[in-house]
């Protein structure tokens, strides 16, 4: 039997959620969802269309605490006999699926990719080397604990009736919450589907208006390069590449940001990739679909009257 | 309070990566290898800690002989002593296993990882760990600190931060912005040399998984250029390709 992990953001299914779903479903029918926590009225619906027969949520625990909550997923887990999970590599399916895969005595998979061979054991593709390469492993045990790369898993549609039931959960915890500050209104960058990111090509902080402005018009979120945010131009949470956040968009648009190999680790795996650079020998082109040779303060301009022209 | 810190042991980042043997392997000629930097960041934290408290901070690494040069470099920055679990390993389960073991017999109040290995990215041995022992953990820290025999963290969630106070012992893991790495210096290196390098031989475990095969991203087309005085053209070709 097969169950994913639906994460609850704030009584949301989010997309990654539902990646989760298209995935469970092409490994069987029957597919069981486990929530922590009440989702809103009419999400159970959203994750129907997506193949999933049955939700189970969890109410009683409020806050997120890694062992837990692995605990109590455990618990209906193993009722249910789940042998394969299937979680979104979110912040908080990272710390949920390797505990979850101790529990279950599992195979366990990160940062996966694609959808899974079966013709010969069971094979899934991750990405490795912060996106240089890509790794085939065979997942030997019995049961399987597989998370996936948001954005990397095509939504299917394949609706079905779902089942909804309520368990009461023990919520034991030893982890204290005592504060959380959320960025409101701006799109997280780990979930963003356009992202507009910049390097020190902009020369200061002072010039960042254009950037938010064109994220803004475009519903992106805004990413730097690495001495961006080492200079304090911009926030640590924005910075990407090796030794920051990895993404996968399906665009990324890169102003005055040379290419380095450990920014274009973080980022090469965008789906479409457009970069702007006053040098045409920067190493980014090599990387891009798209590119503009020329002045990222004459171009921005450009860019925003064309997405505000093609608007209404 | 002693902290173990757990070291992998990377391809240093600007290498490109390659693969032979019909890509089943990693192409390791002319890597230079260097500290995770999440675990560079993990070592200065848990020196910053026991500095205050004057306690012991202890590398584990699981990896073969070669790794050595890189452990003295982490007892070089400020390390007591490192254990190293003589294996070359399989998966991020391999290791967890063979580094529960240390933990266990350690009784260490900190574990610290890194929040992934630059190498094979799985992010997986903090939580592995933190459920082998049954101890609660705290990924992808951005502060962390020990006040009163409680454990002091902030960590990124999605779009944004949380601060957490959990018990001891406690497994915690490292993101970016948690502090400035420190680089040894002379001092360090001397000392570095007389350090304890313990080496263990690894328990034997039942498998979890087989790397079969690599594979490199596919290379880029080259790309399209647009002019710089006419970008527009660049916005309408995203439209009729639909990417916005
Ligand atoms: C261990 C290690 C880890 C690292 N990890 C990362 C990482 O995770 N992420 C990361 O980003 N970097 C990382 N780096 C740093 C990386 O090597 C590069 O130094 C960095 O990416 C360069 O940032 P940049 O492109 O913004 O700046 P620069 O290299 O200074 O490039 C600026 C670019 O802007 C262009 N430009 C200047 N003016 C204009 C203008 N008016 N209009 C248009 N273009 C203009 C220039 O032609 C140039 O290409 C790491 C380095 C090391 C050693
Ligand atoms: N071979 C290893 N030896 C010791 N610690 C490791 C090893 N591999 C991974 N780790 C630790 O686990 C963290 C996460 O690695 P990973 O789960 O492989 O991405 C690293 O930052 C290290 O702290």
């Amino acid at each position: 039997m097969i169950g994913i992990y639906a994460e609850n953001s704030e009584g949301i299914f989010k997309k990654a959620v539902l990646e989760a779903a298209s995935y469970a479903k092409s490994l069987g029918d029957n597919v069981t969802a486990i929530c922590i926590s009440k989702p809103n009225e009419g999400e159970a619906d959203k994750l129907a269309k997506y193949g999933i027969n049955e939700l189970v949520i969890l109410e009683g625990i409020s806050s997120f605490d890694a062992q837990n909550y692995a605990k109590v997923f455990f618990t209906v887990a193993n009722q249910k006999r789940l042998q394969t999970i299937i979680i979104a590599n979110t912040y908080e399916g990272k710390s949920l699926a390797p505990r979850i895969s101790v529990l279950l005595n599992a195979s366990l998979a990160t940062n996966v990719v694609d959808f899974p061979n079966t013709t010969n054991g069971f094979t899934v593709k991750r990405a490795v080397f912060s996106g240089k390469g890509f790794a085939y492993v065979n997942l030997t045990r019995a049961n399987k604990v597989i998370a996936i790369t948001p954005n990397s898993i095509e939504l299917k549609e394949n609706n079905t009736a779902i089942s909804v039931s309520t368990i009461n959960a023990e919520n034991n915890t030893k982890t204290t919450i005592t504060g959380t500050s959320k960025t409101v209104g701006k799109i997280p960058l780990t979930e963003a589907e356009i992202v507009v990111s910049a390097g020190r090509g902009m020369k200061g902080p002072e010039n960042w208006g254009m950037i938010e402005e064109l994220a803004l018009e475009l519903g992106a979120a805004t990413a730097c390069s690495k001495p961006v945010s080492d200079m304090h131009w911009r926030p640590h949470s924005e910075h990407v590449g090796q030794t920051g956040i990895t993404i996968k968009p399906n665009l990324y648009i890169a102003i005055g940001i040379s290419g380095a190999i450990q920014h274009l680790a973080g980022v090469s795996s965008s789906k479409v990739i457009v970069a702007i650079n006053k040098d045409p020998e920067a190493p980014f082109f090599k990387a891009a679909d798209y590119g503009i040779v020329g002045d990222a303060f004459e171009i921005l301009p450009q860019l925003l009257t064309a997405i505000k022209s093609g608007k209404n | 309070m002693k902290i173990l810190v757990c070291m992998s042991v990377v391809p240093d980042t600007t290498t490109k990566i390659n693969f032979t043997d019909n890509n089943t392997k990693l192409n390791t000629a002319g890597i230079q290898y260097i500290i995770n930097p999440y675990d560079e960041l993990s070592l200065t934290k848990a020196l910053e800690i026991t500095e205050k408290s004057g306690s012991t901070v202890t590398i584990v690494n699981v990896g073969l002989a070669d790794a050595d040069v890189v452990i003295r470099k982490a007892l070089a920055i400020g390390a007591n002593d490192a254990i190293r679990v003589n294996a070359d390993p399989t998966d991020g389960q391999y290791v967890a296993e063979q580094i529960a073991e240390i933990a266990k017999a350690g009784a260490y109040d900190m574990i610290l990882t890194g929040r992934e290995s630059i190498d094979y990215n799985g992010g997986q041995v903090a939580g592995l760990l933190a459920q082998l022992l049954d101890i609660p953990s705290v990924n992808v820290c951005t502060k962390m600190d020990v006040i009163d025999g409680k454990a002091h963290f902030e960590r990124d969630i999605d779009g944004g931060r949380e601060t957490i106070i959990t018990e001891l012992p406690v497994i915690a893991s490292a993101q970016k912005d948690l502090c400035e790495p420190r680089i040894p210096n002379m001092k360090g290196i001397m000392a570095a040399r007389t350090k304890p390098l313990t080496v263990v031989e690894p328990k034997v475990i039942e498998g979890y998984s087989v790397y079969s095969q690599f594979e490199s991203p596919v290379a880029k087309q080259a790309v399209q250029l647009f002019d710089s005085q006419n970008a527009a053209q660049l916005i309408e070709k995203l439209r009729e390709t639909k990417v916005i």
